[in-house]
């Protein structure tokens, strides 16, 4: 006779009560798991999709996502004359926050080194490519943008002509893909007062000198585009990506741009641990910290559940030991009632979970082995929590039925 | 089952709690025999030790010295038990109580049933025999119910028939009838007595109710931790 069953049977609705408390206990230590897992897969996301073999970066620097990296844009045509290099492609990426038909729009501006890359390798949910070398965006769908909208960034408007789910930057902010030039427009832009002042700034450093007194053209460049003065005219990318040649020796190319002092050269893997050890590590490590303290919680929680349940049922107890029950009896009652709570707790917080976390602003993503991992912990956490339970009922003397 | 040895034999029991100056004797040099198929009243006022001496011959509480033995083995001498006694409570001894105390969340079956399962006799068997005691006791058709819905009355003979589930070999009651109304309550003396002639068991029942006392076949005074005196002239012995 299973007498932790029909003891749940017989107090059904204080069962489901407790449990249903366990279990939104355990979807928070679920929820922290998948956020701590989303973190990690939004922070690499990028770098995973982009699938470049190499990451050529400003020299002594850890890149475009660890901090700021300026190298020149001539750069991608130096990478591609090295033997042993497919192709080659600029990479810019920054953050920039608008306001969209009056609400905050944060994104992240990526940069595709228009006309090789185009975006086909983003993942589309609906529309194209990009089509055109200006005015053209793919956002994601977080960015809450619709195909066919025009958005205003800068001084230009860029429509909205394919649609993506899911690609955000480390932040959790939506990606938006344009072409580089775009996006160094929308990164350098503006306001027409600063850049006459600037242009003005200009052309009296240039008065100031002997040189400028007696080239005049000189002035007037001063005083026009920054493109147009070849010593501030340089366009600076974040990075340039490098996919290699088939059969081409990884090392023998990492080795050739090694020999170049004015860059730092990656692997996809370096980037990416790069990332995690050091942008998202801190935050990792809180999560982690975070979920193993829910745990401890729950197990308390658990604990002091079961040994309620324990003493309600002291009389019980004792009259079982009186009539000769062998403790495995009395330990099974307790085990196994706490074992089922964290049982139920834990389907009602997978259950729950699969409508909760897909609303959460930031990606929760409970993978299979973290279920496995939980369903492990709540078996083990339940165990300890019987203990107190156990220690209480073994306590408990037989005449304590003739005590009342 | 030894059928031919005394239920119990309790020989120069002691009970002391506390020491020194808060020292108080409970029980002292208590001796009696219970034969089987004799059904035993023990009677005395409050504090007299006679709840003292029914948890010493209940195993759960061991004397301070003094030596009891059941079924012609040897259980306790003194307060080192010579037996596991739970394993001994199972197998021997049967417990009536002022409550019933079923436990609440089984049914009047499954209360009968657990206290043979706990004695590894196959769940089956233990069903079948649980109706069997059920239906000796006239409370076969609330089988199915919980303690909740069943009176008092249900409710202690459903307690009397988990006392039997093992055809023990001392039943001790400790004022079974004491929440019960009069007629009820003589209803359960009488199944005690039929209980001893029929089954054989020697029973004990302590009680406060002298309109029931014609039931037994002997009676045994406690007054302040001593049996004193023994009426309705049994042959059993005593100190």
């Amino acid at each position: 006779m299973n007498l932790a069953v029909r003891d749940i049977r017989h107090s059904a609705g204080r069962f489901a009560f407790t449990t249903v408390g366990i279990g939104l206990l355990l979807m928070i230590v679920m929820g922290m798991g998948g956020i701590y897992r989303g973190l990690i897969h939004e922070a690499t996301l990028l770098v995973d999709t982009v699938d470049a073999d190499l990451w050529i970066v400003q020299g002594r620097t850890r890149g475009p996502f660890a901090e700021v990296s300026r190298i020149s844009g001539s750069l991608e045509d130096r990478a591609r004359a090295v033997p042993g290099v497919a192709e080659a492609r600029r990479f810019v990426s920054h953050t920039i926050q608008r306001e969209y038909q009056g609400r905050p729009l944060r994104m992240v501006v990526q940069g595709l080194s228009w006309p090789e890359d185009r975006g086909e390798w983003v993942p589309l949910v609906a529309g194209r490519p990009l089509g055109r070398s200006h005015y053209e965006m793919i956002a994601d769908t977080s960015l809450q943008l619709p195909l066919g909208a025009s958005v205003r960034l800068g001084k230009d408007l860029y429509e909205v002509v394919g649609l993506t789910r899911g690609m955000v930057g480390s932040g959790g902010d939506g990606l938006a893909f344009f072409t580089v030039a775009d996006a160094m427009a929308i990164q350098f832009d503006q306001p027409g007062e600063a850049i006459r002042l600037e242009r003005a700034a200009r052309r009296a450093r240039v008065e100031a000198v002997d040189l400028g007194r007696l080239q005049p053209q000189l002035l007037d460049r001063a005083e026009g585009l920054v493109s147009g003065i070849p010593a501030l005219g340089g366009t600076q990318i974040s990075a340039v990506l490098v996919s290699l040649a088939p059969g081409a020796d990884p090392e023998a190319v990492r080795r050739t741009f090694g020999t170049w002092p004015d860059v730092t050269v990656y692997s996809t893997e370096e980037q990416r641990e790069l990332l995690l050890s050091g942008m998202v590590d801190k935050a990792r490590r809180q999560l982690g910290l975070f979920r193993a303290l829910l745990i401890v919680i729950s197990t308390i929680i658990i604990a002091l559940i079961v040994y309620t349940l324990t003493l309600d049922k002291v009389r019980d107890i004792a009259l079982l030991k009186l009539i000769g029950a062998r403790n495995p009896v009395i330990v099974a009652l307790i085990l196994q009632q706490a074992l089922l709570m964290g049982a139920g707790g834990y389907a009602l917080a997978w259950w729950w979970g699969r409508y909760a976390f897909p609303r959460f602003p930031r990606l929760v993503l409970v993978t299979p082995a973290d279920l496995a991992s939980l369903a492990v912990i709540v078996l083990v956490i339940s165990t300890l929590a019987s203990f107190l339970g156990i220690w209480k009922a073994m306590r408990v003397e037989p005449n304590t039925v003739l005590a009342a | 089952m030894n059928i031919t040895a005394p239920a119990i034999t309790v020989e120069h029991l002691r009970k002391v709690y506390g020491s020194g100056h808060t020292e108080v004797v409970a029980v002292r040099d208590a001796s009696l025999e219970i034969a089987r198929g004799e059904i035993v009243g023990l009677l005395g006022p409050s504090g007299s030790g006679k709840s003292t001496l029914l948890t010493a011959m209940a195993l759960i509480n061991p004397p301070t010295s003094g030596r009891i033995t059941i079924n012609g083995e040897a259980v306790l001498d003194g307060p080192r038990a010579l037996v596991d006694l739970r394993a001994f409570r199972r197998r021997h001894l049967g417990f009536v109580f002022q409550k019933a105390n079923l436990i609440p969340f089984l049914t009047a079956l499954e209360n009968v049933q657990i206290a043979m399962e706990v004695n590894d006799v196959a769940p089956w068997a233990a069903r079948t025999r649980a109706l069997e005691l059920l239906g000796y006791l006239d409370v076969e058709e609330r089988a199915r119910n919980l303690p909740a819905a069943l009176s008092g009355g249900e409710q202690q003979r459903v307690a009397v028939a988990r006392a039997l589930a093992n055809d023990p070999t001392l039943i001790l009651a400790d004022e079974p009838t004491a929440a019960l109304d009069s007629t009820r309550g003589r209803q359960v003396m009488e199944l005690f007595a039929r209980i001893a002639h029929e089954r054989g068991a020697g029973v004990l029942v302590v009680t406060h109710d002298h309109r029931t006392l014609d039931v037994f076949d002997r009676i045994l005074d406690v007054e302040d931790g001593a049996i004193q005196c023994r009426k309705n002239g049994s042959a059993a012995p005593e100190a």
